[in-house]
């Protein structure tokens, strides 16, 4: 039973950072219908980042994590302002092969900058453990934990309370609308990329302790996609629990079903979904006009 | 623009457009049949992939250009060919039953997975291309009973009629009959009926449909009909390479065919083989120009993958008509010498097609 416990939670934890780029993936899907397939590299870039702060900079923890974030939010404005605004208008699949060549130069850069190996990133929460009853459970996967329920919660006030989150709203339902009412649309579409980019900083420098910080770490954005489309791709609640799901769903994978189911676990799931809900689990399903 | 007149549905069903391109392709069979002749084995080699690449692109091109279904998933079509072909000669079965066989296989998971995309557009069949995609690779790593898992096989000579297909010119001319029988199997798909149902589900489903277009019929069979192309190019790189194993076959592979196609200009047959001979020339190009780079920058080892990635940028940016387009306005000038004039192909910002939302 432990055993199982213990699962959940690094489930979760690994779930939480999956959830948190899924969610900057769909907050820039949702308002600029731009599928960002280089969000894992993205979040990689973060990642890096944070660890050179913290790491060769010898920055206190929390102020390199903040600069890290600070930094991505920059990249990510400059990412839509010169890489995918002059897609405006063109098609899906132009957006998809864009991000995907813009992954491959992110990975590229990163190990140019930084070199191919693994790096460990140390923070105040590692080697260290928690006990519940007789669980154990490992700092970090519950800190993992924590940090993204107080994000998300911070996200939720904000697109609620805020009036730039409100008109981040507006812009996403409607741009055109938006733009009629007097929202700076380009501007705003600007913030939606330094914040989903902000937000994958955050779950790579999240992420660098249980995976370590390396070129390929990226691929996480590969699992983050399908806990996207799980969720309903437009829906930003759908994203944290599709996240969340796929977390769990590999790390049980790991304890109940044989070797190598853990590694497509979440991709079986993800094509069960949409055989079955192919508006995923929170997803609308748009009635189109011709 | 020159278009060639059509005055009867008659000349909108020609093979060839006119008469020079008949001697023009003409010339083209020539040469790559002299091409042994004249040239060593690294030519016929790259020769070669372009065929087999050519091949793939090919079928993404209907999927992807001309019925306008998203696949990511492509690379798993050519592993099930590839380890299809290899498990029967194996077990000795002759070439061309397996070569049969991979593209049969490849064409009924092509028609599981057409399944969903019934159901999905856009992104979500590139997600599902893709998850299906990683579950073939896990599957060919695990079934190491008959794949041999990470190990790999060794691919045997392909034997046809007792014939053994051994030398890199043996695998050429083979590559190269199957590749122009692909080039009219599918020229032949896209100039009947069920290449403008394609086409007309590409520009709206709905309006497809109402045509009486059976949507679930011309979607399935299209991936089918992808999938069992690739399938075949699966086997003859298996063939060409004599070695393959579950990594060459991953999701970069599928990325690279996309890009293969955008480059080459998506809608084009021309535009995939185009597409292809890029790919298979830019790393040449590539070796070249590193002799005159800094050495810092030379030893770089991600200078091919950033050199792509950057290309493919550019070119979604700025010619997303792709290599046709350059071909295309190539013959154009050529045709219309002193009256060429540089706005001539320019598209007009606001299309239609721009303000209605995918």
């Amino acid at each position: 039973m432990n055993e199982f416990f213990q699962q959940l939670i690094s489930g979760t934890a690994v779930g939480c950072v999956y959830a948190l780029v899924a969610l900057g993936f769909v907050l820039i899907y949702k308002a600029t219908d731009v599928v960002n397939f280089a969000h894992g590299e993205v979040m990689m870039i973060g990642a890096f980042l944070g660890l050179t702060f913290i790491d060769t900079l010898h920055f206190p923890y929390w102020l390199g994590v903040i600069a890290a974030v600070a930094c991505m939010t920059v990249f990510g404005a400059l990412l839509n302002r010169f890489l995918l605004r002059p897609l405006a208008g063109q098609g899906i699949l132009s957006v998809i092969v864009v991000t995907l060549g813009l992954s491959i130069l992110l990975r590229a850069f990163a190990s140019v900058m930084w070199g191919p190996e693994t790096f460990p990133l140390e923070t105040p929460f590692s080697r260290k453990v928690v006990r519940i009853a007789d669980l154990v459970l490992s700092q970090e996967h519950v800190a993992i934990i924590v940090l993204t329920v107080l994000l998300v919660a911070a996200l939720y006030a904000f697109f609620r309370y805020s009036r730039l989150g409100i008109a981040m709203q507006a812009t996403s339902e409607n741009q055109l609308a938006a733009y009629y009412v007097g929202i700076p649309v380009n501007r705003v579409h600007s913030m939606i990329w330094a914040l989903g980019a902000a937000i994958a900083g955050i779950a790579g420098i999240m992420l660098a302790p249980i995976s370590f910080v390396q070129v390929n770490m990226g691929y996480v954005g590969l699992k983050a996609f399908p806990a996207a489309v799980l969720g309903g791709f437009g829906s930003i609640p759908g994203a944290i629990v599709g996240g969340i799901i796929i977390g769990v769903v590999e790390s049980m994978a790991v304890l109940y079903l044989p070797e190598g189911f853990n590694n497509v676990a979440a991709y079986l799931l993800l094509l069960i979904v949409l055989m079955v809900r192919p508006q995923g689990l929170f997803g609308v399903q748009t009635k189109r006009r011709v | 623009m020159h278009f060639p007149m059509k005055t009867s549905y008659r000349d909108d069903l020609h093979l060839f457009k006119d008469r020079s391109s008949v001697v023009l392709y003409l010339f083209l069979f020539a040469f790559l049949i002299a091409l042994p002749f004249v040239t060593g084995d690294y030519v016929q080699s790259q020769v070669t992939f372009v065929f087999i690449n050519g091949m793939v692109a090919m079928g993404m091109m209907l999927l992807v250009g001309h019925t306008g279904q998203i696949s990511l998933g492509h690379a798993a079509f050519f592993a099930v060919g590839a380890y299809t072909s290899t498990v029967l000669e194996i077990r000795g079965i002759p070439f061309l039953p397996a070569f049969a066989a991979a593209g049969a296989l490849s064409a009924i998971i092509g028609l599981i997975i057409g399944l969903p995309a019934l159901r999905l557009k856009g992104i979500y069949l590139a997600m599902a291309t893709l998850a299906f995609s990683f579950i073939v690779e896990e599957v060919i790593v695990r079934w190491s009973s008959v794949t041999k898992g990470n190990r790999g096989m060794t691919v045997p000579d392909a034997s046809i009629f007792g014939f053994k297909v051994s030398s890199v010119t043996h695998v050429y001319y083979l590559s190269g009959v199957v590749f122009w029988l692909v080039v009219l199997v599918i020229i032949n798909i896209l100039r009947s009926r069920t290449g403008r149902a394609l086409g007309a589900l590409r520009d709206s489903d709905v309006a497809a449909e109402s045509m009486g277009i059976n949507l679930a019929m011309f979607k399935t069979a299209a991936f089918a009909i992808s999938a069992a192309i690739t399938g075949l190019a699966g086997a003859l790189y298996a063939h060409k390479l004599a070695y393959i194993s579950p990594e060459q076959f991953g999701i970069m592979l599928s990325v690279e065919f996309l890009m293969i196609i955008i480059v080459g200009g998506l809608g084009s047959l021309h535009g995939a083989v185009f597409g292809s001979i890029f790919f298979i020339v830019l790393p040449q190009i590539i070796v070249t120009v590193k002799a005159y780079l800094p050495q810092k920058v030379a030893e770089l080892p991600v200078l091919d993958s950033a050199t792509f990635g950057v290309l493919v940028i550019l070119f979604v940016l700025f010619e997303p008509r792709g290599l046709n387009g350059y071909w295309v306005r190539f013959k154009a000038y050529l045709s219309l010498y002193p009256f060429y004039r540089r706005g001539m192909f320019r598209r007009s910002r606001i299309g239609s097609a721009d303000l209605i939302k995918h």
